[in-house]
């Protein structure tokens, strides 16, 4: 919607427009406050953490398993497009050849959910199958983070974020003490 | 000009005194938005709506 209104006002004259094109998920996804109503359930994006690493297509899968395992987390995203998420590292994925380029070895279209969707449905569905991470994008496919099972589960047992995420760049709750 | 921004960016606007635009429809803005953000829909968004904003002042959108 917001191209659309960018393109409107830069029509009716105005000269610096700026579209914030994840909009309100990804703002409430870095756990910035936000106006109005209170939610009246926790969604996906409450649970969303910003800080899982990344990839683009051509690098080689060793440079990004030194980045992944110094940042403690055992998977990474690739993207390409911009944003957009086209595959996921892990397991295997990690134990080809360090020159080898991430677009061989990676999953293809992981899995993602919306922002919006409701938090505790989907955590039993992922207590169910024994998933414990999954991919958080918009509907046009750009990475907003990643949703981890158990910690989501913490918080809908109402532990409070800050103690969920302690020290963790870009997790729900971080910018709210500050 | 249109300029694509990231939160950082989205940030330094707000910082800046950028007027911030939520032109979702009135009941998603109702139910969260940026502090600060203004409600325009889309769906009214014209020359009489805009008429009171200055031109020249840099202007956000989601």
């Amino acid at each position: 919607m917001s191209p659309r209104a960018a393109c409107r006002l830069e029509a009716f004259g105005f000269e610096r427009v700026f579209d914030y094109t994840l909009g309100i998920a990804d703002w409430r996804a870095a756990g910035l406050p936000i106006e109005g109503k209170p939610p009246t359930s926790l969604v996906v994006s409450d649970a969303t953490r910003g800080d899982i690493p990344t990839s683009q297509l051509d690098e080689p899968i060793g440079d990004v398993l030194a980045r992944t395992s110094a940042a403690g987390w055992e998977e990474a995203l690739v993207l390409d497009c911009g944003d957009v998420v086209v595959g996921r590292l892990r397991g295997s994925s990690w134990e080809h050849d360090p020159g080898t380029p991430v677009s061989t070895v990676m999953e293809l279209g992981p899995t993602t959910v919306r922002p919006n969707t409701l938090l505790e449905p989907l955590v039993e569905r992922m207590e169910g199958r024994g998933t414990s991470l999954v991919v958080v994008s918009t509907p046009q496919g750009a990475l907003v983070g990643v949703m981890i099972r158990t910690e989501a589960r913490r918080l809908i047992q109402g532990e409070p974020s800050e103690q969920i995420w302690l020290d963790c760049e870009g997790c729900p709750g971080r910018w709210k003490t500050l | 000009m249109i300029t694509n921004i990231d939160r950082s960016e989205l940030l330094s606007l707000i910082d800046d005194g950028a007027l911030v635009l939520d032109v979702l429809p009135q009941e998603e803005y109702e139910s969260g938005h940026i502090p600060g953000a203004v409600n325009l829909p889309l769906r009214s968004l014209d020359t009489h709506a805009v008429a009171s904003m200055a031109k020249g002042k840099p202007v956000v959108v989601y």
